[in-house]
Formats: structure tokens, C-alpha cells, sequence
């Protein structure tokens, strides 16, 4: 970090003589920290998980969620600074309502990550403001199937097959690139997406964590909800079971 | 564009014009101008409309029946149009009056459902809910003097209780064990009442969509902004039923048996 105290990274609307913006690059850094969020395109649906990281015992079970409802159709999982997670997901529901208001339709995602994707850019124009710390993972079933979309902090976004973010992302995605996701059905994925995150949280295995899952697929309706309890319990313990004999 | 400078910012007077010089067509009009013509309008009436909607209890929830028509003014415009729209998994509303008014309350309905569910709290809209709120835009609108020109029917079956209730362009709301709106307020009312009344309990779906036909089949004799097609829609403890667009038997042989329509014999 040669370029701390150059006086080019206090703010976002500079560049460095070299022609980076380092508050972005910061923000990024904001994301790494957190825990891990992967997101699976399949052949009938999208698959999000999102490995919480508990920093206090009182709090209560299932707070603080991660991955949130857009639309009916779309799901929002974040991972960096939680309040931020909130405003995008705030701002991602005003996009929505505001496309189905003027064409009476459901959003498709490509319109809506786009959007985003201008909004979240916007907050790296400005001194008087800072980018976001977090890196957003967009999933949806549309009119064109299912779809799955990150948002980088630079505002940059792009489709992908499957998405991790977060701390252990380069091992999800090494696990993800194993997997066949054309063929995989949603509730398969749901148990790759538990055992990956599994996976991954070895490495801070101090810390405790919650498995959040949701799916949107034909089995939902086309509606992004929360995996079913029962489902999610068997996921969580074949999960821990795929632990013992990894590697 | 003004381009004649002798009118810019006043009015004509013959101290500038005495003797007309501008060529007639060109004339600026400088009469008074209606005072309100500027001014806001509102929704003075309703344009293509719906008429009656009926609901009533039976044993399983509730069953709301209304006919297919949008009238444009005494036209039957739109034969095949729904008035029953549901709301949400647990809640149909049936319009009378003004259709885009209906269409718009359907569009701001569903966008608060959405918004509901988009929260993942663990809590979704009832008719209850949905009656209430509809209450107060409908409240609201009248008091800004721009009324959502229908009448509103909403019925629903939740947490194993059914609710019926009605609301107005007024803001107007009751509820009872049958309902009826428009022209049916006054033909249907009294006949499922007299059908519905203390067998709120007993009543089986057979017998109250016996009783709807019924009514529709008089309303449709009586109401000439009504047609003998409709649909018929159930909330019960199984969800939302809403069936296509279904005719009404009609007969009109006494028709002939009328002194100045049938055949002339005296």
C-alpha cells in the first residue's frame, strides 16, 4: 500500500497519477472482509446462499439477513457493509416498482442490474460522498429464464453462470466451476450452495456463522423465497457430512 | 406568438385600434376569457363502466358473482371484460363503475402486495387490511374533490374467517352477510337476503351459486347495462377460485304475451 499518505486516496473524485481511484478500490476491501455470498444459475432457477458471520451470541437467530426480496421474482444477497446491502436493496425495490408502473411488467433483471449498476457508479463521481462496501449478487427467473447478475463497487456489473463474493470467494468459485450448472436441478443447488459454504468457512472456523439459502424456481412459483426449513436442515447436515471427507 | 404590438400585455381598446387596422382574420381575440377555463378539472362522471356486483357468506367463505360487461355510456362497448380481480392469496375485490378507475386501483393493489412481500416479515395482507386501506384512498380521493368513481365489493376468507365488506366513491363502507352494488342494491339485495340470511353456516357452494345465478338472471331481465354472461369467484379456506366468463339461460316467450311487443290480438 505505497500510495497511502500520497494524499490521491482521500477521495473519490481523483485519480492517482497512475489513474486509479483508490476509495474504490477501498470499498473493494470492504468486501473482502465480509462474509462469503455465492449465487448458481441452473437449469430451472437461481440458488443464493449467504454465510453470515455472527459477531455477538444475544443477538437473535435469523437477524440481520443478507439476502433480500426485491421483486416477486427477484432475490438480492450482499456481501460488505450490511447497511449498505440495505440502501441498494431499498433503491433495487424503487427501480422495480418504477418499471412495473410504466410497463405493467416484471423487471427483468438485465434492466434492473443495469440500473443499479448507474446508481452504484454515481458514488464513485463525488467527493462528497463515498462508494459502496459491497459487492451485490442479483438473481431472478424472468422472461427469459433464470438470470443472474454481481454489482462491483465501480459500478461495473456482469452476468454470470455462478457468482461468489465475499471473503472466501476464490475457493467457491473454484467449487462452483466444478459444478455442472446447466444440468443441476434447484434442489440439488441448494445442496451445493450449502456445502460450498460450508466449505469455505473452515478457514474462520472461530467465528460462528448462519447458512441463509433461498431459491426462485418452477418448485417456488417463479417467487423468490427462503428454502424451507426442512430442506435447509437436511442441506446443512449433508453439508457438514461433505466436510468430513474433503480432501 | 402575439405578433401584433398594440395587443402585447393589454388588452384591445380602440385608443390604440380606433379603426381596425389589422386584417380580419388576424385579428387578436381579445375577449374576456372563461375564468375557469384554466382552472382544474375533475372526474365529473364515470366513462366506461361496470354495473352491479353481488357477494354473499356460505359455509365454505365467501362467493362473489358479476356479470362481464363494460358499458360506454347506454353501449354495451366491452362484452367479455372481468370485474373480479384478486388481491393478494386471500382477497377478491368486484368493481361497479368506472373501469379505468378499476384498473388503477388493480395496478396500486398489486404494487402494495409486492411491497408487502418484498419486507419477508413473516406477515401478508388480508381483506381486513386490504378493505381498509382501499377505505381510505377511496376517502381521500373524495375529499380532494377527485373521487375513484366506483363501487367496490370486497370479499375474502383468512385464518379460517371470512369477511365481506363494501366501499364507495363516498368512502362510504359497510359490511353484512350479503352485499350487492349498483343496480343490484336494489333487485338482488332483498332476494339473497332472503336466500342468505341466518344460513350463513349451512349454505353449501351448490346452493349459493344457485342463488347468484338467480340474481344474475333477474338483473340481467332488468338492469339494461348488463349482459347474460358472468363469472363467479369463491375464497375459501382453499385459496382464490375465479371461473371463466359462463352464460346465463334466459327465457323470453312471455315477451310475446306483452300488449304492445308481442303479436297484436285485440
Amino acid at each position: 500500500m505505497t500510495s497511502i499518505g500520497t494524499g490521491y486516496d482521500l477521495s473519490a473524485s481523483t485519480y492517482s497519477p497512475d489513474g486509479r481511484i483508490f476509495q474504490v478500490e477501498y470499498a473493494t476491501k470492504a468486501v473482502e472482509n465480509s462474509g462469503t455470498a455465492i449465487g448458481l444459475k441452473v437449469k430451472d432457477g437461481i440458488v443464493l446462499a449467504v454465510e453470515k458471520l455472527i459477531h455477538s451470541k444475544l443477538l437473535v437467530p435469523e437477524a440481520n439477513r443478507r439476502i433480500q426480496t426485491i421483486d416477486r421474482h427477484i432475490g438480492l444477497a450482499t456481501a460488505g457493509l450490511l447497511a449498505d446491502g440495505r440502501h441498494i436493496a431499498n433503491r433495487a425495490r424503487d427501480e422495480a416498482v418504477n418499471y412495473r408502473d410504466a410497463y405493467d411488467a416484471p423487471t427483468p433483471l438485465k434492466i434492473l442490474a443495469d440500473r443499479l449498476g448507474l446508481y452504484v457508479q454515481a458514488y464513485t463521481l463525488y467527493s462528497s460522498v463515498r462508494p459502496f462496501g459491497i459487492s451485490t449478487i442479483l438473481g431472478a427467473v424472468d422472461k427469459d429464464g433464470p438470470s443472474l447478475y454481481v454489482v462491483e463497487p465501480s459500478g461495473v456489473f456482469f452476468g454470470y453462470n455462478g457468482a461468489a463474493v465475499g471473503k472466501g470467494r476464490q475457493l467457491a468459485k473454484t467449487e462452483l466451476e466444478k459444478l455442472n450448472l446447466q444440468e443441476l436441478t434447484i434442489r440439488e443447488a441448494v445442496y451445493e450452495a450449502a456445502r460450498i459454504i460450508y466449505l469455505v468457512h473452515e478457514d474462520a472456523k472461530e467465528k460462528e456463522f448462519e447458512l441463509e439459502l433461498s431459491w426462485i424456481g418452477q418448485e417456488t412459483k417463479g417467487v423468490h423465497l427462503q428454502v424451507p426449513k426442512d430442506l435447509q436442515r437436511d442441506a446443512e447436515a449433508k453439508a457438514k457430512a461433505a466436510l468430513e471427507t474433503f480432501e | 406568438m402575439d405578433h401584433f404590438p398594440t395587443n402585447w400585455g393589454r388588452p384591445r381598446n380602440d385608443a390604440y385600434d380606433a379603426y381596425g387596422t389589422f386584417p380580419l382574420p388576424h385579428r387578436p381575440n381579445n375577449n374576456t376569457k372563461d375564468a375557469f377555463a384554466s382552472a382544474v378539472q375533475r372526474t365529473q362522471q364515470p366513462i366506461v363502466t361496470g354495473t352491479s356486483v353481488l357477494a354473499l357468506k356460505y359455509k365454505d367463505g365467501i362467493m362473489m358473482a358479476a356479470d362481464t360487461l363494460a358499458s360506454y355510456g347506454s353501449l354495451a362497448r366491452f362484452k367479455d371484460i372481468q370485474r373480479l380481480h384478486p388481491i393478494g392469496n386471500y382477497t377478491v375485490i368486484g368493481a361497479g363503475g368506472d373501469m379505468s378507475d378499476f384498473q388503477y386501483i388493480q395496478k396500486f393493489l398489486q404494487e402494495l402486495i409486492i411491497d408487502e412481500f418484498t419486507s419477508q416479515d413473516g406477515h401478508d395482507l388480508g381483506p381486513a387490511q386490504i378493505h381498509e386501506y382501499l377505505s381510505q384512498v377511496m376517502y381521500s380521493r373524495r375529499s380532494k374533490l377527485n373521487p375513484l368513481w366506483n363501487s367496490l365489493l370486497v370479499g375474502g376468507f383468512k385464518d379460517g374467517k371470512s369477511f365481506l365488506a363494501y366501499v364507495d366513491l363516498l368512502g362510504t363502507t359497510y359490511s353484512a352477510s350479503t352485499l350487492a352494488t349498483g343496480y343490484g342494491a336494489y333487485i338482488a339485495q332483498p332476494l339473497l337476503r332472503k336466500e342468505v340470511e341466518g344460513k350463513e353456516d349451512t349454505l353449501t357452494e351448490e346452493e349459493a351459486a344457485r342463488i347468484m345465478e338467480t340474481c344474475i338472471r333477474v338483473l340481467y331481465y332488468r338492469d339494461a347495462r348488463s349482459i347474460d354472461k358472468y363469472q363467479l369467484a369463491t375464497i375459501t379456506a382453499d385459496g382464490i377460485k375465479i371461473t371463466d366468463s359462463r352464460p346465463i339461460s334466459t327465457s323470453w316467450s312471455f315477451a310475446e304475451g306483452i300488449r304492445g311487443y308481442g303479436a297484436q290480438t285485440q
